[in-house]
Formats: C-alpha cells, structure tokens, sequence
C-alpha cells in the first residue's frame, strides 16, 4: 500500500516505514539509544530528501524522548536542574545548526558534512563503548581488578559559574553542560539526531554525572532540543513531514517495547559491546561508501 | 515555475496551420492529475486524428526548474562535490513518444529545430566554458536525471489505430512535480513538422496532502508547534499504553 508524503514529495510503501520504524524501535528499545542515527541514513537511503529526512526524524525523537522520560522521570532519575543548563547550550547550538544546515545545502556540501559527522562520531563512541564493554566483560570474570575512578579533576573544574547540580552530586562550572549542549544541538540539528549517543558519554566522561540520572536527564533536554529543531526546521525550510513522523513513530513505539523486554534478558556488558559492534558497522559501511570511486561522478544537487 | 506556451510552439502552430497539409488534432484524457493520498504515478492518455498518413510525435513537459549539478572528485582519499554547474529553465519532467524511431521520422535538425528530445530542450549557456565541458555537465545531466524517472526515455508509445487515429500513452513517475504541463503533439510527413498543437495540463495535489502541503507554507511557525504538539500527544499516549507495564 503506498501513501503520498505530502512534504516529501514522494510515495512510498505504508509497511515500509511501519518496519522501519519497527525495526529501529527496536533497537533503540533493547540498547536504549534514541535511533536518530540509524533511522535519518535509513530514510535518506530510500529516497526521502537529506533535509526532509534530518527535520522529520526531530520530530519523530520528540515523541520518543517523551514517552521515555517518562518512565525515567516516574522512578526519579531526571536531573531538571541539570537539563534546563544543557538546554540552553541546546536551543543556542540548534538554532547555529539549523543556518549552518541552510548554508551547507546552499554551496552543496550537505550530504558530505552529514556523512562525515556520522564517520566521526560513529567511529569515536563506537570504539569507546566496545573498549568499555570488552573491560567491562573481562572485569566480570576477574572481579579483583581495580575500579576506575568517577572522574578526574582537571582545568574543566576551574571554570566560573560554579553551580551545584544536588541530584547528580556535582559541583560545577555551569559553563560546562552549557558547552556539551551547545555542541550537541549544532549535532543533532545537521545530523537529524536527538544527540543521546554523544549526549550520554560526554555526561558521564565529561560532566561525571552519575549513570543512573544520564539517560533521563539527556531525554529531558533532547525533547526541548529537538522540539525546537522542528520549529525551526519547518519555519526556515519547510521540511517537517508530519505525515512521514506518524508513520514511523507508530512503528517505532511497538518495536521499543519489544526491544526493551529483549533487552532486560541480556546483559549491560553484552549489550553494550553489541551496540559498539554495530555502530562501528554503520560507520565502516559510511567510510566505504566516501573511499570508493562513485559509479557516477556527477550528481544532482537540487531541482528548483 | 510555469511559463506559457512556449513561443516556437506558437509560432509552429501559427505558421503550420496556414501552409499545412497535414494537420493533427488531439484532447488528453484528463487536464488534471490529482496527486491523493494513494499516488504512485500515472498515466496520461492521449488520443486524436491526423487527416492525412503521417508520423506523430508527443512530448510532454513539466514546468521550468533550475536543476544545480555536481561534480565529485576526490579530495584527501574521499569523494567530495567539487565543482557545480547550473541549469536555469530545464523542464523539471519531459517525456516524448512516437510512433516510430525518432531518428528514422526526422533529421537531427528538424527535431532540433522543434525541440523534439529532451537533449535539444536541455542547454547551457555558451558562455560556460569549452563545448567539451558543456557537453559533459549536459551528459552527466540528462543521465541523473533520467535515472530519476524525471526524463523517462522510452516509456509509453504513439500507436495509431487505422490510418488517422492515433493514441498516446505516457507515464508519470511517483516523484512526478507539480504544476502546470504542457503535451504537445506534432505530425510529420517526409520528416517535416506539419503541424502542431499544445494543451496544458496540470498536475496537483489534492485532498489531506494538498492542504498539509499548503499549511506547512501558509503558516509554518504553527505547522512548526502542531508537529511538536502531535509528537508530545503521541508520546505520551504510548507511555499511557505501554510504560505502565
């Protein structure tokens, strides 16, 4: 059965993205990440236009990140105070990433910018979360090693502003998750991302927020982060299809309760290196597609 | 972006209707083409007569769109868009149907003349560079878009039925712009146009997706917070459905 995007300009089959959304569900469900980086390289590789994509996926993490926050706010694992600091770096680094995302389509950079941010970032979290989960894995089995510490002191905490965050036990520059949020809104505005798999290491390497408030708390500010990149997705380019977000948050809120009940049979270490396993295979699969020669070396940019 | 009939297509039309000896008259099946809900392409039906044995050719164009090319190259072991060329006024869909070869009805330079093929539609500016350069960027154009679906090349026919009546069949890809066409039949005798005649058509959304289409750029801020609105209502819902558990 096909339906007629009405944004996107093109018609495609109803189950298509019913799986779609179903199958990234899933995923997200089982490893609890957003899916944002998997679902906006899938839309764009069957057909939907690389901006289109990138505004409705926002769209799309908005119900997602709601429904999860809250389960997590329901047993007391979100830190307000600490999301409204990231949100403000968020609706700043957002709002730069909507015009830069303009800017780039403009002089035709576009798919080139997104491919590489998803390479890089891929390619760094991937790497870390396999090195984390294989010691991780390896500590289970040799429970006598010794325990890393929470986080290191360094010049980060001479910053100004200091502020103290009660429910993450912190005290710090407010500069900070002021900076992680800025830099993850520019993200999640070029990527089509809600940015909770930069998000969540950064909180807990950078920031040394305690793990069980980080999900939470990155959902908390991922709703507002992603609400506003829709706001100023469809304002400044008109790329938001509703129609298309429906479609795959239905899918996708029926996989994640799927994944999530798989997901509590396996185990963290498991998941986690299984996670690394795969976002390292989106990015060997992105890389291989920038290295080989195209079979075409024109393309079109824009039809106006 | 719509533009009138094309000047050449009445001035064909002016001076083939005085001096002509055959002429051809045609009505397409529908003069709109509703894009609903269910849309995945269509076809458009043409039928007509021409009075005397001739060849007939129908070409069908979208409106006029600027259509911005790339060229990659490799730059630090990847391939990046290094170089972009311009196509101002390129018919955004152009389809064209005969009922024999092309090449076997007409010399190059009467269907040059009369634009019959998308290639002597498409051009660049002869400013732009050496003629090799722009031959390949035109290559390179005419090929992408093709392989869009937006310059089909040979789907749908002209098949007459008897001596005079013809029929056209062409298709219209899913994808397909919007706007006003125009379908343009031509009849030829000894490789010569003879006559020609240009009907608009137009093809345009309709129902729930032309009203979602046109909200989200009459009022985008509102579409804007009812997107996010919708998606906070149906997350919320699924945490009433499913969260509990």
């Amino acid at each position: 059965m096909q339906i007629y995007l009405p944004i996107a300009e093109l018609s495609v089959n109803v189950f298509l993205l019913l799986g779609l959304g179903g199958v990234i569900g899933f995923l997200s469900g089982m490893f609890g990440v957003g899916g944002g980086f998997l679902m906006t390289p899938a839309l764009i590789f069957i057909g939907v236009p690389a901006p289109v994509a990138v505004g409705t996926e926002a769209n799309q993490i908005v119900a997602s990140s709601v429904s999860g926050v809250l389960a997590h706010w329901r047993r007391g694992n979100v830190d307000f105070k600490m999301g409204f600091v990231l949100m403000i770096g968020g609706f700043l680094g957002s709002g730069l990433g909507v015009a830069l995302f303009a800017l780039l389509r403009e002089i035709g950079q576009i798919d080139l910018v997104i491919r590489l941010c998803y390479v890089v970032f891929l390619g760094i979290i991937g790497s870390l979360m396999l090195v984390e989960g294989v010691r991780a894995l390896m500590r289970r089995r040799n429970p006598t090693a010794e325990r890393r510490k929470l986080h290191q002191h360094t010049w980060i905490h001479g910053l100004p502003l200091k502020t103290r965050f009660r429910k993450s036990r912190l005290y710090i520059s407010a500069l900070l998750p002021i900076g992680v949020g800025f830099v993850v809104g520019v993200l999640a505005a070029i990527m089509g991302v809600g940015g909770g798999f930069i998000m969540v290491p950064a909180m807990i390497y950078l920031l040394g927020m305690p793990t069980a408030v980080v999900v939470g708390t990155s959902l908390f500010q991922i709703i507002f982060v992603t609400a506003n990149v829709t706001v100023l997705q469809a304002t400044a380019n008109q790329t938001v299809d509703v129609v298309l977000a429906l479609l795959l948050l239905t899918g996708a809120v029926i996989g994640a309760q799927v994944g999530v009940r798989v997901g509590t049979r396996l185990h963290g270490e498991q998941l986690r290196v299984l996670l690394a396993v795969m976002v390292l295979m989106v990015c060997a699969k992105l890389v291989y597609d920038l290295t080989i020669p195209p079979s075409d070396f024109y393309a079109i940019g824009t039809i106006k | 972006m719509t533009r009138p009939v094309p000047f050449f297509v009445l001035v064909a039309a002016l001076l083939f209707t005085e001096a002509a000896r055959a002429s051809c008259i045609f009505d397409i099946s529908d003069h709109r083409i509703p894009i609903t809900t269910g849309f995945a392409g269509s076809e458009v039906l043409l039928f007509g007569t021409v009075d005397e044995p001739s060849d007939v050719v129908v070409t069908l164009r979208g409106p006029l769109s600027s259509v911005v090319m790339f060229r990659k190259a490799r730059v630090a072991g990847i391939w990046v868009n290094a170089a972009s060329m311009t196509f101002e006024e390129a018919p955004s869909f152009f389809s064209i149907v005969a009922n024999r070869p092309l090449e076997e009805i007409a010399a190059e330079t009467e269907l040059r003349l009369h634009q019959l093929g998308v290639s002597y539609v498409v051009d660049l500016p002869r400013s732009l560079g050496s003629p090799d350069v722009r031959d390949d960027w035109k290559r390179a154009m005419l090929r992408n878009m093709a392989g869009t679906g937006l310059y089909p090349s040979d789907i749908g026919s002209v098949t007459f039925l008897g001596d005079t009546l013809f029929r056209a069949r062409m298709q219209l890809p899913s994808n397909v712009p919007t706007g006003q066409y125009l379908a343009s039949a031509y009849c030829l005798v000894d490789g010569k146009v003879q006559s020609a005649q240009t009907i608009p058509l137009f093809v345009e959304k309709t129902g729930v997706e032309a009203w979602i289409f046109d909200f989200a750029h009459d009022y985008p801020l509102v579409y804007g917070l009812i997107a996010v609105v919708l998606a906070l209502m149906a997350g919320w819902s699924a945490h009433l459905a499913f969260g509990r558990s």
